[in-house]
């Protein structure tokens, strides 16, 4: 049997098969209720959406708490009485408390790298595009799929809850150093907020374990004919790292977790040792490593920055080339850049802990690895470059999106060689330099991609168009005011100062930068505006958009653009397309585009 | 009232742009989506080489407003390193910044959509592949060969005339200690630590039931919890970094060093001040300036006010100041002191501090 003949046998038995079947077995036909359709899905589809629609929460939650906190450092010495109302005790008198910016910037980090970046956006776009540009009717596993957006559900539920504990959310950095995540006694925000933090957190692995591995069985197992791992689209060869990654790194933050929840509740001493608390005393434990910690968490913390750009650089990669009608330059060394960033991936972590007491030997070799990241990171952009060079641009908001995403990549690429060596990392560490080059390279490029896709593929997803106009508008405004946001920050960094503070207004050295924080947290109250923006252009567009009326709107090459304008469960009616030839021959012989599905013709040029 | 009056606006303003977004589309839909898009176009391609020009005018502006903020000159000889690769790393990704900018505009805009024109079918060339595959490789072994060779000299032993200091840090400030006259750290553990009189838990007496004889050396070292950690000009200092609870970090921009202060994990750090405060209130001429250690990693609630000083002196104010500092062991017992005059010696010359010493004094016993 082939492998489309496996899988229509395997579709046809399960019990939420949908018309697309019909002609084949229209005997089942069976009735989907609302439950089944759109609350516990086994459609790819629909759990892409709700991966879709939780990250929009988050990233609207999360978005909001950095507001709240730039309120707090554009005006350190004002009050605003709409606070007190909007946080109670923690605006006390309608100043942002310490330990409600700290739980609020804690929080902030914590929701956007895990549940904005890496659920919502691997999410969504490998839920949505595997089984649909791989040529498959749904993932290896439905069920596993389902179960991984409710656990991501469930761990979001316990993070929210977390925010309404007494003693406050966690509070002590989306990395949760031990001592401080450890000891309720030294931060009120490390009592019962930490215990539902690393609850959450738990869970949230588990969710990214099933859904990758689903991934990767999907990629590897259910290609159909004809599509052989160097036909896929750079979208999947993307997502296909991107889960590896996850799955070889999660499980060692999990380990770490279960360390830290072991220290906290049962008295062992696995990162704990000489420590004398205030108030309370001497603690009884000895013996333990507070940097043992920091291996586990940047062993998957490092990937996980890539975990968030690679599936961005693969959209990017997709929508270039589709919007420059041209083939995406290096498609060879776009995957062998992909595969080096994966395999250096696990390599580079202790470059966070530099000044940590690491071994300043070891901390050498760390040095030379980070920085031969670059090398595929160059590579990379240079072939977007080459791909726009002799196109024919056309600019849709997909596209705006993917050009914005090369240039915050590249800004925010090359601030990575500063802080990647160890001698200029031993002055930027933890100050906003660090905080202008993350944010700008993995928070907005990996943002950025992710609205390159979702412009691009909502005709996909709903069946509608986003208005363009304001696609336009929300796209220039949010370009131009994360550059405005992140590139004075380096400034602030290459004074020293440093990132986590409540209030600079006692320090000497850092205090002339009052009007410049005031000025950032205008532009990010404005960016933040524009973003809810988007968020009502989608969602009427998800109802009253303008209807897609032809198949392939983006005169696109690859599968998804083969199914019908609202594919049903199954995706494809009738037989899966067999597939020819790469996804890239745009503007070969003259033609505009070439589909994958058509027969390679006797006449054609070889590439 | 202001509040409303502010939601309101802000409301308004979305629903006038979202009218005129809903109105644009039929207008499109009248004037044929064709049509439209090729003017969408156009202007977006506009908008492309408009965002390059202004933006390039944005960062030089934004470097007109900000470079005298950043610091100035390194207060530390090793700092001046640090500055070098700086300004050469600035270069270096600045050349590549500009030309991978601007190219990525320029073909946005010049390569927009034109029916007169063909996208050219350029799927790869490894000549081109290769080149930029090697050069990057090259640049960035050239800035990993003087990046390794700095970290070596900062991490490495401190020389041997340095001045040492211990540096610890608690919830929320930090605790100084210098070995005294006897120029070795005494041992201290952790049990001992008594926040009315003894803030490190120096071993001063023996104590059968912890194992512990009491350390002679403890009883000199002069602990210091908050003020100014006093050091030498042109002279290295060498501080030995620990904390008492959380991680901290000693920061200390205008030296460019920084380092982990770790529970049961001392960390060093080592540079040479070149300027005394004095002079460096003078050359801000800032009447307040002071070399300020900032705690730099996430400590608690206090994080943001967790601040040291540091004055640097001349060796004659260090002398000055020094005999006028008292043995913790002294403080604590003011009855003992008696006869014990010299404890008061100078500890200016207190640099022959032996790794041994502070190896000693870090050794916790059970």
């Amino acid at each position: 049997m082939s492998n489309e003949e496996i899988l229509h046998a395997q579709t046809s038995t399960g019990h939420s098969v949908e018309a697309s079947h019909h002609d084949h077995h229209g005997e089942h036909h069976h009735h989907e209720t609302f439950i089944t359709k759109y609350i516990f899905s086994q459609d790819h589809k629909m759990i892409a959406k709700q991966f879709l629609v939780t990250g929009m929460i988050w990233a609207v939650i999360g978005g909001l708490m950095s507001v709240l906190f730039r309120i707090q450092l554009a005006y350190p010495d004002q009050s605003f009485p709409f606070l007190e109302t909007l946080l109670g005790k923690w605006a006390k008198g309608g100043h942002i408390q310490p330990e409600a910016y700290y739980a609020l910037v804690t929080t902030h980090g914590t929701v956007l790298v895990f549940f904005v970046l890496t659920a919502g956006l691997s999410g969504t776009f490998a839920n949505f595009l595997i089984p649909l540009q791989v040529g498959a009717r749904d993932m290896a596993s439905p069920f596993m799929n389902m179960l991984s957006y409710w656990f991501f559900f469930v761990a979001g539920i316990i993070m929210l809850s977390s925010i309404f504990v007494e003693t406050g959310p966690f509070s002590g950095g989306w990395t949760a150093y031990p001592p401080l995540s450890a000891l309720g006694s030294a931060s009120p925000g490390s009592k019962t907020g930490m215990d539902l933090w690393l609850i959450s957190m738990a869970l949230f692995v588990v969710s990214s374990l099933l859904g990758g591995l689903n991934y990767i069985a999907t990629i590897l197992n259910m290609r159909t004919k004809g599509m052989s791992m160097t036909r896929l689209p750079l979208t999947i060869w993307a997502l296909f790292f991107t889960a590896i990654l996850g799955v070889l790194s999660f499980p060692v933050l999990f380990s770490g977790f279960i360390l830290l929840i072991f220290d906290r509740n049962f008295g062992t001493s696995f990162f704990l040792s000489d420590i004398y608390v205030n108030g309370v005393g001497a603690l009884p434990n000895e013996g333990g490593s507070a940097i043992l910690y920091q291996h586990l968490f940047w062993f998957l913390g490092h990937p996980e920055v890539y975990i968030i750009i690679l599936p961005a650089m693969g959209i990017v990669s997709e929508v270039l080339s589709t919007n420059a009608r041209k083939p995406i330059f290096g498609y060879m060394a776009m995957i062998g850049s992909l595969f080096a960033i994966a395999v250096l991936a696990f390599l580079v972590w202790a470059h966070h802990m530099f000044v940590s007491g690491l071994n300043p030997f070891l901390g050498s070799f760390f040095v030379l690895l980070t920085l031969l990241i670059a090398v595929p990171s160059a590579i990379k952009v240079f072939n977007w470059l080459t791909t726009l060079w002799r196109g024919n641009i056309r600019f849709t908001p997909g596209m705006l999106y993917s050009i914005g995403f090369v240039s915050m990549f590249i800004s925010g690429g090359l601030t990575g060689i500063f802080l990647g060596n160890s001698a200029l990392d031993i002055h930027l560490h933890d100050t906003y330099f660090i905080i202008a080059h993350f944010h700008i390279v993995m928070g907005v490029a990996g943002i950025f991609g992710m609205y390159a896709g979702l412009y691009h593929w909502f005709p996909k997803m709903f069946g509608r168009y986003l208005n363009n106009t304001l696609a336009y508008i929300h796209f220039w405004i949010t370009f131009v005011g994360a550059y405005l946001i992140f590139w004075p920050m380096h400034y602030e960094g290459l004074a020293g100062m440093p990132r986590r503070y409540y209030d600079y207004s006692n320090w000497e050295s850092f205090k002339m930068f009052t009007g410049l924080n005031e000025f950032i947290s205008i532009v990010a109250m404005i960016v933040f505006a524009a973003q809810i923006m988007f968020l009502i252009n989608f969602f009427y567009s998800v109802f009253k958009g303008r209807k897609v009326t032809s198949q392939n709107p983006w005169g696109s090459t690859t599968l998804e653009w083969t199914t019908p304008i609202n594919p049903g469960h199954g995706n494809w009616v009738g037989e899966i397309p067999e597939v020819h030839r790469w996804a890239y021959d745009y503007g070969k012989d003259g033609k505009d585009f070439i589909s994958q599905t058509t027969p390679v013709g006797a006449d054609e040029s070889n590439h | 009232m202001s509040m409303y009056f502010t939601i309101a606006v802000i409301v308004l303003v979305f629903v006038v742009i979202f009218q005129i977004a809903k109105a644009s589309e039929y207008v499109a839909i009248l004037k044929g989506e064709e049509q439209s898009a090729k003017q969408a176009n156009k202007i977006n391609g506009f908008l492309m080489i408009s965002f390059l020009v202004l933006g390039l005018i944005g960062v030089y502006y934004c470097h007109e407003i900000l470079k005298g903020r950043i610091l100035g000159e390194s207060a530390s000889v090793e700092g001046e390193k640090v500055d070098e690769m700086m300004y050469l790393t600035i270069i270096i990704t600045g050349i590549v910044f500009f030309i991978t900018q601007i190219l990525l505009f320029w073909f946005s805009y010049k390569y927009q959509e034109n029916d007169n024109r063909k996208a050219f079918f350029f799927p790869h060339n490894n000549k081109l592949e290769v080149f930029w595959t090697v050069v990057p490789a090259i640049v960035l072994s050239v800035l990993v060969v003087i990046g390794l060779r700095n970290w070596f000299i900062f991490t490495g032993e401190a020389p041997k005339e340095s001045l040492v200091v211990e540096i610890t840090g608690k919830q929320f400030g930090w605790i100084y200690r210098y070995p005294g006259k006897d120029k070795i750290f005494g041992k201290k553990y952790f049990r001992n630590i008594d926040p009315a009189n003894n803030q490190l838990g120096l071993i001063w007496a023996d104590n059968k039931e912890a194992n512990q004889t009491a350390d002679p050396a403890a009883k000199d070292d002069i602990v210091m919890d908050g003020g100014q950690m006093y050091v030498i000009k042109n002279r290295p200092v060498k501080l030995v970094i620990g904390s008492r609870d959380v991680i901290h970090d000693v920061g200390l921009p205008h030296f460019r060093m920084k380092m982990d202060a770790v529970p049961g994990i001392p960390t060093t750090l080592w540079f040479t001040p070149k300027f005394t405060t004095k002079e460096m209130k003078e050359k801000t001429s800032n009447a307040n300036f002071e070399y300020e250690i900032a705690c730099d990693q996430m400590c608690g609630n206090g994080h943001y006010s967790m601040k040291g000083i540091i004055k640097v002196v001349t060796q004659q104010e260090f002398d000055a100041w020094s005999v006028t500092q008292k043995p913790a062991y002294f403080a604590a017992f003011p009855e003992n002191e008696s006869g014990a005059s010299p404890a008061v010696k100078p500890i200016a010359d207190s640099t022959q501090v032996t790794a041994a010493g502070i190896a000693k004094g870090q050794l916790t016993l059970k």
